[in-house]
């Protein structure tokens, strides 16, 4: 499975939910599909997409949270895990794009490369709702079933380690920050 | 243990005063107070971390949702989050309001907080992140005050360095 052909097969779910990225290909390629004002690509701060996702869905108990993730990114932020599971925001769905290398800067292996396992480590820190797909079907059947659950979930999506030729796009990021917190602010506060 | 209820209440409710709505928070000695108030009120939301890094990302997202927060941690705990302050709060413009106290500085008995302490406002510095000093009970609430209007209306961090002649109490 490609992330883009992952992303390209929940993008039109992703119109109704606070969509929080990571920079590099995922960010890139979701615009790609194209942009909109809820959607917000954290640029940089590697880690700390869940966490900026855990600070909305608390903040936004209404709105429906998907963190779009990638494995080197959760491997710097593990203890994220448990303060997700801690917290068990049952708006929130966090994805994580696991292509077993930080490929935006020269495709070296990470850890699940040699069999670090984030399902695994997200399910012993707690967080209740866990998978590990391989598959388009899958990937969209779990995606699907997460929302459904409205339960706070991890699902790790094994993927190809490709991406876009480059990963600067005409969006700039304040214009994307102050135009998602705008959108953001008029959500309604309560279910 | 001599870290001060009182000015730890103080210092809360000037929190409250400005609208904060979340606090995430690593403990550490002196804060074990404000953390205990933020864990009794049943109208702030507190979120404890694995890591301090984290909270940058907890305030963001509260920011960007319309909540006002703060976090609350030692002055290593800010060391370890610089990352997250310049690539995330800097970056994306955020009102980070942080309280930190300040180990390691005039006092500090434990010979581990002193080389944290040494940098902190060095570090602060560097980073171009304005900050005070709370270390008297009478300029807690308006320092407070001032941070959170000067932090929203630059939408940069901001610093409160918490004292030890306001937090403990035998000096």
């Amino acid at each position: 499975m490609k992330r883009l052909e992952a992303i390209a097969a929940i993008h039109g779910r992703l119109q109704d939910c606070i969509v929080v990225t990571i920079m590099g290909a995922v960010a890139a390629e979701l615009q790609s599909l194209g942009h909109r004002p809820n959607f917000f690509y954290l640029q940089h701060a590697m880690g700390l997409a869940s966490s900026v996702g855990l600070g909305i869905a608390l903040s936004k108990p209404a709105a429906r949270v998907v963190v779009l993730d990638g494995d080197g990114s959760v491997l710097m932020n593990l203890g994220g895990l448990t303060t997700l599971a801690r917290y068990r925001p049952r708006n929130l769905t966090h994805v994580v794009f696991d292509n077993e290398s930080l490929l935006s800067v020269g495709g070296f292996p990470t850890a699940t490369a040699t069999g670090s396992d984030i399902a695994g480590m997200a399910a012993a820190a707690g967080i209740p709702r866990t998978a590990t797909v391989r598959t388009l079907d899958d990937f969209t059947a779990a995606f699907d079933a997460a929302l459904a659950a409205d339960d706070l979930t991890t699902l790790v999506a094994k993927v190809e380690a490709v991406g876009p030729a480059g990963f600067v796009t005409d969006l700039g990021l304040l214009e994307n920050r102050f135009q998602f917190a705008r959108h953001l602010r008029g959500l309604p506060e309560t279910p | 243990m001599p870290v001060s209820v009182d000015a730890s209440r103080i210092i809360y409710d000037a929190l409250k005063a400005c609208g904060v709505s979340v606090v995430s928070a690593l403990p550490e000695t002196w804060l074990v107070h404000l953390i205990r108030m933020a864990e009794d009120d049943p109208d702030m939301t507190l979120v404890r971390l694995a890591k301090e890094e984290e909270g940058v990302g907890i305030s963001t997202g509260a920011h960007l949702a319309g909540a006002r927060s703060v976090m609350l941690m030692q002055n290593h705990g800010f060391l370890q989050s610089i990352n997250g302050i310049v690539s995330c709060a800097q970056l994306y413009r955020i009102p980070l309001v942080m309280l930190i106290s300040h180990r390691g500085w005039f006092g500090e008995r434990d010979p581990w907080q002193t080389e944290g302490g040494l940098v902190t406002i060095p570090v602060l510095d560097a980073l171009r992140i304005p900050y005070e000093t709370l270390d008297a009970r009478d300029h807690v609430a308006h320092r407070i005050a001032k941070a959170m209007t000067l932090a929203h209306s630059t939408n940069r961090p901001v610093a409160l360095l918490l004292g030890r002649d306001l937090m403990w109490e035998d000096g």
